[in-house]
C-alpha cells in the first residue's frame, strides 16, 4: 500500500491536511487579498463582523482590519512554526545520535547538558530569551528552537540506542565503514519516522509559544500575529469577544490540524501500529 | 480425577472441511483450505508444516483467537459435538482454560512479567471461579510439583524473570493443566528452547498426556519431535493437508514427496560423513581467549560477572569447516563476534594467517578485518530495510575504495552467485523471504572476498527444507571460492550436515573437540552424549556403538 493511501486512511489525518492546505493558501494569498499592511488603521473601530460590507470579520480597537490581520499573521504563524521546528532539529538529531551512537562518556555529557535545559520550564526560558535579545522574529524563532530541542535529541537518542545493536549495523562495522556513515547511511534513516511525527507536531507547539509570547507582548512589533491580536484585544474581551476568538479559533484549527496530520504521519510511517488499532 | 462429563460419543475433536479465509491482498485465499482431521481423547496428534503452512491457524480457530481479517468461511470444528466456530464467547470463554488447554511457544511472552508464578496459576481457577483462595494456592503447589520444576515453593513466589526458558515453559504447562483439559494445544512449545531442555520438555508432555489420558494437539514444524511424540501425523502445506497417518506408517513410509523431502532434510540419526583432513597450516589460531561480561552494579545491586569464555584455543585449517556447537550461554556466539572483531576480548590472541589481529590498529587493521566477515542469524534483522539490496551488498567495497559502479556490477554477480537473480539489487530487502534474505546475507559477507567467514546461527531461523538449501549453498561456496568456515549452531544436526570438525562448548569452555564423526560416533564428554541423546527424532535404537557398527 502506498504511503498516502495509508494515510489517507485516517479520516481525521485527511481533515487535518485539507485545513492547514487552507491556512497555507491564505497565508501565501495573503499579500493579494490585502496588499496593505495590516497594521493600517482603515475604519471605525470596533466594527461586528459583517457589519459594514468589505469588513467580514470586524475591525479591531484601533480600527485595523481583522481579516487582514489573520492573513497576514497566518503567514507569520506558519513561518515561525517551521523555521523554529527546523532549528530545533538541526541542533537535537545531531546531538541525540551522538549521544546514542558512541555511548558512555560522550552520552553522559551531551545528556546532562540536555537534561539543564529540560529542567528549565519551558515558556519560562522563552520568555527570558526573547527579553534579553529583543524581541524581532529573528530571536523568537531562536528562543523557540532553544526551548524545544531537548524532546529531539532525547528521542534520536533512544532509537540510536536500540538501532545501533541491530545486526545490520553491525554488518556495516564489519565491511569498515566509517562511524559518520554508519550514523547517516544506516542508522539515521531508520530513526526518521518518530521523528517527522514528533516534528509535525512540534511545529503546532512553536505556533503555540509564538501566540503566547506575542500575548505576553514579547512578539515582534514590526509583525502581525494571531498571538499579537489576542493579547491586544484581551481588555476588551467584554465589548468585543469577536476580536479575541477569531484569532483564537485560527490558532486552535490550526494546531489541531497539525495534530491530526502528525497522527496520519503515524499511522503511515508505522503501518504494523496503525493496523492493530 | 473425576470422569469429565461427555456429551456425545466419537472422537473428541472433529474438524470438518474447515476453510479459514484471509484478508483480501495476501498471499492466497485460505489459511487453512478445506483441512478435515479427528483428534481421539488420549491421543497425540503432531500437525507438522513450514512457516506459512496454516499449521498454527486451525489451533487458533479452536481456541477462538483468530488474527483479525482471518474467518472461518467453511466447515465444522467439532468439540465433543458442539461447534467452536459458531459457538457464543460466553460459553466459549466456558470451555477454554477448563476443558481446552493450550501452550504457547515464546514461554518469556506468554506469562505475566510482574505477577508471581504461584498467583498466574491460581488466576486460572479465579477465572472459573473455582476453589478457595487457600486451595487455589496449595493446587498451585501440587502443579508446580507434577511438572517436577526444582524446588516449587521458591517457584511459587518467583516471577518470570527469575526462571529459566525450560522452567517458565513448565510453569505455562502448569497453568494449562491447572482445570485438568481434556485437550490440550500445544503450539511449538519447544522451538524457543535448548535441545536438552527440548527433551525433557517432551517427556514431561508425552508423560502428563499418558496420566491424565488427555488429548494433545501438537503442533510443530520438527519431524524430530514428531518422532518423539506423535501417534498420528498430520502434515501440512500451503494450507492443505498433504498427507495422515499413525507416526510410524508417515515417518517409515513417507507416502507425498514433500513429507519425503521434510523428513529427508532432517537426517533422523545425524551422522557426518567422514571428511578428508586437510593438511594445511592454519588460517585462524586462537590461543587463551578470555571474556568476562561485567554489569557494573547500581547502589543497591551487586556486581555481576559472567564469564563468555574461558581460555579458548582452537586452530582453523585453510578451506575447512569448523562447527562451534553448544546451547544457550554456552559462549558460542561470543566466540565467533570476538573473532570478527565486534566483542572485544579480555585476554589471549587471535592470529590470522600467523597475524596477531589484536596487536594491529587503524588501517591495517581494517585491511585484515576485511578477511573475515559474518553471516548473521536473523534475516529479516541483518538487512537494513531502507537499502536497496544491490547497495547493502556494495557498500562494504564501497567503504573499502571501489567505485560505486564497479561495486555494484560486483554486486550483481553475487547475488547470481548466490541463486537470486540480478535485478533484486534494486529491490528493498522486505520483498524477499527468509531464505532468500539469507542468500542476501551471504552475498554481502562475500563481496569482501573474505577468507574466513564466521555464520552465527546462520540458518537456525529458516524452515527446513530452506536450511538445507542454504547449508548446500554455504558449502559449495566454500568450496568453489576456496573458503574457511566458523559455523556457529545450538543444532547438532545441522552442524553434522557441514562441519569437518566440532567443538562442543559449555559455560564459556571447550568441553570436547574432535572431528565431527569422532564426536557423533564416540563423544568422551558427558555433556557431548546429553546434547546427542537430546536431538529429537534420534531413534532409540541408535546408541552410539551401534551406529558405529552400522555405519561401517
Amino acid at each position: 500500500m502506498s504511503f498516502f493511501k495509508r494515510f489517507a486512511q485516517n479520516r481525521g489525518a485527511l481533515v487535518g491536511l485539507v485545513i492547514l492546505g487552507l491556512v497555507v493558501l491564505l497565508a501565501i494569498c495573503a499579500p493579494f487579498l490585502y496588499p496593505d499592511s495590516p497594521w493600517r488603521m482603515v475604519q471605525r473601530p470596533f466594527l461586528a463582523p459583517g457589519e459594514v460590507a468589505g469588513f467580514p470579520l470586524g475591525t479591531d480597537t484601533m480600527g485595523r482590519d481583522v481579516a487582514a490581520g489573520l492573513a497576514h499573521g497566518a503567514w507569520v504563524s506558519l513561518l515561525i512554526g517551521l523555521i523554529s521546528t527546523v532549528v530545533a532539529l538541526a541542533i537535537g538529531v545531531p546531538l541525540g545520535a551522538l549521544a546514542g551512537y558512541f555511548g558512555g562518556r560522550i552520552d553522559d555529557a551531551l545528556m546532562r547538558f540536555t537534561e539543564f535545559f529540560q529542567t528549565i520550564p519551558n515558556f519560562a526560558l522563552a520568555i527570558v530569551l526573547v527579553a534579553i535579545m529583543e524581541p524581532t522574529t529573528f530571536s523568537i524563532v531562536l528562543a523557540i528552537a532553544i526551548v524545544s530541542w531537548p524532546p529531539v535529541a532525547r528521542l534520536v537518542r533512544g532509537e540510536f540506542l536500540s538501532i545501533k545493536h541491530r545486526e545490520y549495523v553491525e554488518a556495516a562495522r564489519l565491511v569498515g565503514q566509517t562511524h559518520r556513515d554508519i550514523i547517516i547511511k544506516q542508522i539515521l534513516p531508520n530513526t526518521m519516522s518518530p521523528v517527522i511525527v514528533l516534528a509535525s507536531l512540534m511545529v503546532a507547539t512553536a505556533i503555540l509559544l509564538e501566540s503566547s509570547l506575542s500575548f505576553l507582548g514579547l512578539g515582534d512589533p514590526d509583525t502581525m500575529s494571531w498571538g499579537y491580536m489576542i493579547g491586544a484585544a484581551r481588555t476588551v474581551m467584554r465589548q468585543a469577544w469577536w476580536l479575541s476568538v477569531i484569532p483564537g479559533v485560527a490558532i486552535l484549527l490550526t494546531v489541531l490540524a497539525l495534530n491530526l496530520v502528525g497522527e496520519g504521519l503515524d499511522d503511515a510511517l508505522n503501518p504494523q501500529l496503525a493496523r492493530a488499532r | 480425577m473425576s470422569e469429565p462429563l461427555r456429551h456425545s460419543d466419537g472422537p473428541l475433536l472433529r474438524v470438518e472441511r474447515l476453510s479459514l479465509a484471509l484478508p483480501e491482498g495476501a498471499d492466497r485465499l485460505y489459511a487453512v483450505d478445506n483441512v478435515s482431521y479427528d483428534l481421539s481423547a488420549s491421543e497425540i496428534l503432531c500437525i507438522v508444516g513450514e512457516s506459512g503452512s496454516g499449521k498454527s491457524m486451525t489451533a487458533n480457530a479452536i481456541m477462538g483467537l483468530l488474527p483479525t481479517g482471518v474467518h472461518a468461511s467453511n466447515g465444522r470444528a467439532l468439540f465433543d459435538g458442539q461447534d467452536l466456530l459458531t459457538m457464543n464467547e460466553i460459553s466459549h470463554r466456558a470451555l477454554r482454560g477448563r476443558r481446552i488447554g493450550m501452550i504457547f511457544q515464546e514461554p518469556m511472552t506468554a506469562l505475566n512479567p510482574l505477577m508471581r508464578v504461584g498467583e498466574q496459576i491460581a488466576e486460572v481457577f479465579e477465572a472459573h471461579g473455582l476453589l478457595t483462595a487457600r486451595a487455589r494456592k496449595e493446587k498451585a503447589l501440587a502443579l508446580l510439583e507434577e511438572v517436577r520444576l526444582p524446588n516449587p515453593q521458591a517457584a511459587l513466589r518467583a516471577y518470570p524473570f527469575e526462571l529459566s526458558g525450560g522452567q517458565r515453559q513448565r510453569v505455562m504447562i502448569a497453568m494449562a493443566l491447572a482445570l485438568e483439559p481434556e485437550l490440550l494445544i500445544a503450539d511449538e512449545p519447544t522451538t524457543a528452547l535448548d535441545v536438552t531442555t527440548q527433551a525433557q520438555i517432551l517427556h514431561l508432555v508425552k508423560d502428563l498426556q499418558q496420566r491424565h489420558g488427555m488429548a494433545v494437539m501438537f503442533i510443530t514444524h520438527d519431524f524430530g519431535v514428531v518422532a518423539e511424540i506423535a501417534d498420528r501425523v498430520c502434515v501440512m502445506r500451503e494450507g492443505k493437508i498433504v498427507e495422515m497417518g499413525s507416526a510410524r506408517e508417515v515417518l517409515d513410509n513417507p507416502q507425498h514427496d514433500y513429507t519425503r523431502a521434510l523428513i529427508e532434510a532432517i537426517p533422523g540419526d545425524a551422522v557426518p560423513p567422514s571428511r578428508s583432513e586437510t593438511q594445511e597450516k592454519p588460517l585462524l589460531s586462537v590461543k587463551g581467549l578470555d571474556k568476562v561480561y561485567r554489569s557494573s552494579g547500581g547502589w543497591f545491586q551487586p556486581k555481576r560477572e559472567v564469564v563468555a569464555l574461558d581460555a579458548i584455543d582452537f586452530t582453523l585449517d585453510k578451506g575447512e569447516t569448523l562447527g562451534v556447537v553448544g546451547e544457550s550461554g554456552s559462549g558460542k556466539s561470543t566466540l565467533g563476534r570476538c573473532i570478527v572483531g565486534l566483542n572485544t576480548p579480555d585476554n589471549g590472541e587471535i592470529r590470522l594467517n600467523g597475524i596477531d589481529l589484536r596487536a594491529l590498529a587503524g588501517r591495517e587493521l581494517r585491511e585484515h578485518r576485511r578477511r573475515i566477515q559474518m553471516v548473521f542469524q536473523d534475516p529479516y534483522a541483518s538487512l537494513n530495510p531502507r537499502i536497496r539490496v544491490g547497495m547493502a551488498i556494495a557498500q562494504g567495497p564501497i567503504a573499502n575504495g571501489v567505485t560505486k559502479a564497479e561495486a555494484m556490477q560486483q554486486a550483481r554477480d553475487l547475488l547470481a552467485t548466490v541463486g537470486l537473480d540480478a535485478s533484486a539489487a534494486e529491490r528493498y530487502p522486505h520483498e524477499f523471504s527468509g531464505g532468500q534474505r539469507q542468500r542476501i546475507g551471504i552475498a554481502r559477507a562475500l563481496a569482501l572476498n573474505p577468507e574466513l567467514i564466521v555464520a552465527d546461527e546462520a540458518v537456525s531461523a529458516l524452515d527446513v527444507s530452506i536450511q538445507a538449501q542454504v547449508l548446500k549453498l554455504l558449502d559449495d561456496l566454500k568450496q568453489e571460492l576456496d573458503l574457511s568456515l566458523l559455523f556457529i549452531t545450538h543444532d547438532l544436526r545441522v552442524a553434522a550436515q557441514i562441519c569437518d570438525r566440532l567443538i562442543v562448548m559449555q559455560k564459556g569452555k571447550i568441553v570436547e573437540h574432535g572431528s565431527a564423526r569422532q564426536i557423533f560416533l564416540s563423544p568422551q564428554h558427558p555433556y557431548t552424549c546429553e546434547l546427542l541423546a537430546a536431538i529429537p527424532g534420534r531413534a532409540p535404537h541408535a546408541a552410539p556403538a551401534e551406529v558405529a557398527a552400522g555405519a561401517v
